[in-house]
């Protein structure tokens, strides 16, 4: 456990003779503060300045179709997004991909990681080829499933289907998956790339176990369920929370999937690819703005609380 | 004994064959996308699959050659360039700060991590019209250099995250022992952190290589012909009908591999590196 032992941050920092100068603490400060500076501009700089012309732009009525027209429009831009059923919609859908797949890939890596945890022939060739699908570029990855595991002519599911109907001779159905299904189709995408990755963080989770500890439990007697129940998901929580927060961050702003499956289209459209269109298709930057802002306002209500998770992490390191 | 034994013999034999099931169950659209890339047209667009179709090259030959568009090896490159160059530039940002934050901490150290990491999550797609207006008015449009200042926006506070993490498990009492000895501070970065947290800076690298490399929404906004990336050139084949289904695996194939064999060749660091560090 890395974080509860590596810090105990460094120990108190001797404090400056009573009479030294406070000019010389000053400069220490400083001196302290200054390997950080340049991340921390960097970052204020292209994260924060962009967020804060987006406010100013969220209050102008303009369209980049008539560059003329650009005025103060107060809250119209606001009033718009909040009547907008399309952009309704699609926080609902952003929450239930999130929401799916995160749940989703976190129960099977943890199926997954149990199953790596024990020893067996091939552990790590089952390892390596397990991570595959994390490795795979996401757009990649996308165009696989739509087109050469979806499709209904000749995608590999209904051929496997057709394949097993010829060799009991009946007529298999040939679903469309993606018309049927677009939501789950783009879940499935993400839960075959995202599985992957809660799994490496759970298993690296699991075998920091104490084992002596387990050892005494089982010598005691404790059955295998009670091992996991009381002693395994307890160790596990923070990397349960770690992967859950990482996946989330990454999942929420999915924008791969949602373009390349079904450009947004069928009820898929998630948050990023409805702003994505309203910028760059309908070319209305006010009210794409102002979407942006209510967006960013959500994130932070749901950051604060993410970031609530994560400082248990950070805590525990300052005991 | 011998039976509980024999029962607990058969149940790892079973459980491994239930890992083994499960690995290849997860690796096979993969594979079927390899295979694809190595059948002819005609035979990787059959329904039942053609699994035993006689191998060829033509999906990766039509790929590069690409007999249909623009060719793949200019965005392949550019791809290659934002991504490593945003990698090095990460690095020479998040080492000082990660140092900042726990060789000798700054005060309110926590607070700037939160910093780092809240920016995280706020959704990049909020900032993007203003960027799309900066850059055009700066010139910066269609540039690596553009790509390159976002990438490293996107993957800086994770490796701080990092790079803070593995800074930590340098032991306090050898860097006192080198500022004693008269070390100056590149001299211990130099001789003691590097050697120390190698693999937590190699773990970083690849890490922030790999989010770099499949960016798409960035790369599709804010470049068009001079630097558009290789996942921005995947997405040509996205209304691609069943005609060119081995081009367009062999071609989801050739953009993955660069992060499939750093992936590989770096199962353990990417471990360490995916759980923040939080993991010895």
């Amino acid at each position: 456990m890395a974080i509860a032992s590596s810090a105990q941050t460094r120990p108190a920092k001797t404090k400056p003779a009573p009479g030294k100068k406070a000019s010389l603490e000053r400069a220490a400060a400083w001196a302290r503060r200054a390997p950080l500076l340049p991340a921390l501009i960097f970052m204020i700089a292209v994260t924060q300045l962009p967020f804060v012309i987006t406010i100013a732009i969220s209050f102008f009525d303009w369209n980049a179709l008539y560059p003329n027209d650009v005025k103060f429009g107060w809250f119209d831009n606001y009033v718009a997004v909040f009547t907008d059923e399309a952009l309704r919609t699609s926080v609902i859908t952003t929450i239930v991909l999130t929401v799916v797949v995160v749940l989703v890939s976190l129960v099977l890596g943890l199926a997954i990681a149990l199953l790596l945890d024990r020893h067996f022939w091939g552990r790590g060739i089952v390892r390596t080829i397990l991570i595959t699908p994390f490795l795979i570029v996401p757009v990649a990855s996308a165009l696989l499933w739509k087109h050469a595991l979806f499709n209904p002519e000749y995608g590999l599911l209904n051929g496997v289907l057709n394949w097993v109907g010829n060799l009991f001779g009946f007529q298999a159905p040939q679903p469309d998956w993606i018309s049927l299904q677009p939501l789950g189709a783009i879940e499935v995408d993400l839960i075959w790339q995202w599985t992957p990755f809660m799994m490496l963080i759970l298993l690296a989770g699991l075998q920091s176990r104490p084992l002596d500890v387990i050892e005494a439990a089982r010598i005691d007697g404790a059955t295998g369920w009670q091992v996991f129940r009381f002693m395994t998901l307890p160790h596990l929580r923070r990397y349960l929370e770690l992967a859950a927060l990482l996946g989330s961050i990454y999942i929420v702003q999915n924008f791969d999937a949602v373009f390349t499956i079904t450009s947004g289209g069928l009820g898929t459209a998630n948050l990023p690819y409805s702003i994505f269109q309203t910028f760059f298709l309908a070319h209305d930057y006010g009210a794409a703005s102002a979407a942006g802002v209510v967006i960013v306002i959500g994130s932070l209500l749901l950051a604060t609380f993410a970031l609530r998770t994560v400082s248990t992490l950070l805590k525990e390191e300052n005991r | 004994m011998a039976r509980t034994a024999r029962k607990r013999k058969s149940a790892t034999l079973l459980l491994g064959l239930l890992a083994w099931a499960v690995g290849l169950l997860f690796v096979a659209p993969a594979a079927w996308m390899v295979l694809t890339s190595l059948h002819g047209e005609a035979d990787a667009a059959t329904n039942p699959p053609s699994l035993l179709a006689p191998l060829t090259l033509d999906g990766y030959a039509n790929f590069l050659g690409s007999t249909s568009g623009a060719s793949p090896i200019p965005p392949l490159l550019n791809s290659a360039m934002a991504s490593i160059i945003s990698t090095v530039l990460v690095l020479a940002l998040s080492i000082p700060a990660a140092y900042a934050l726990s060789i000798r901490p700054v005060k309110k150290w926590s607070d700037v991590m939160f910093f780092f990491l809240s920016t995280k999550m706020l959704p990049v797609v909020a900032g993007l019209l203003p960027i799309y207006l900066i850059a055009k008015s700066t010139g910066l449009l269609d540039s690596i250099l553009l790509l390159v200042i976002l990438y490293t926006s996107m993957n800086l506070p994770i490796a701080v995250w990092m790079m803070r993490s593995f800074l930590s498990e340098v032991p306090v009492e050898i860097l006192e022992a080198a500022a004693i000895d008269g070390a100056s501070l590149p001299a211990i970065f130099r001789r003691i952190i590097v050697p120390i947290s190698g693999p937590g800076i190699a773990a970083t690298a690849l890490i922030c290589f790999i989010f770099s490399w499949n960016e798409l929404l960035f790369a599709n906004v804010l470049t068009s012909t001079a630097a558009y990336t290789a996942p921005v050139f995947l997405t040509s084949f996205v209304t691609s009908q069943g005609l060119f289904l081995a081009k367009v695996c062999a071609a989801a194939v050739a953009i993955s591999l660069p992060v499939l064999i750093a992936g590989f060749a770096a199962q353990d660091k990417l471990v360490q590196g995916l759980s923040l560090g939080a993991v010895k």
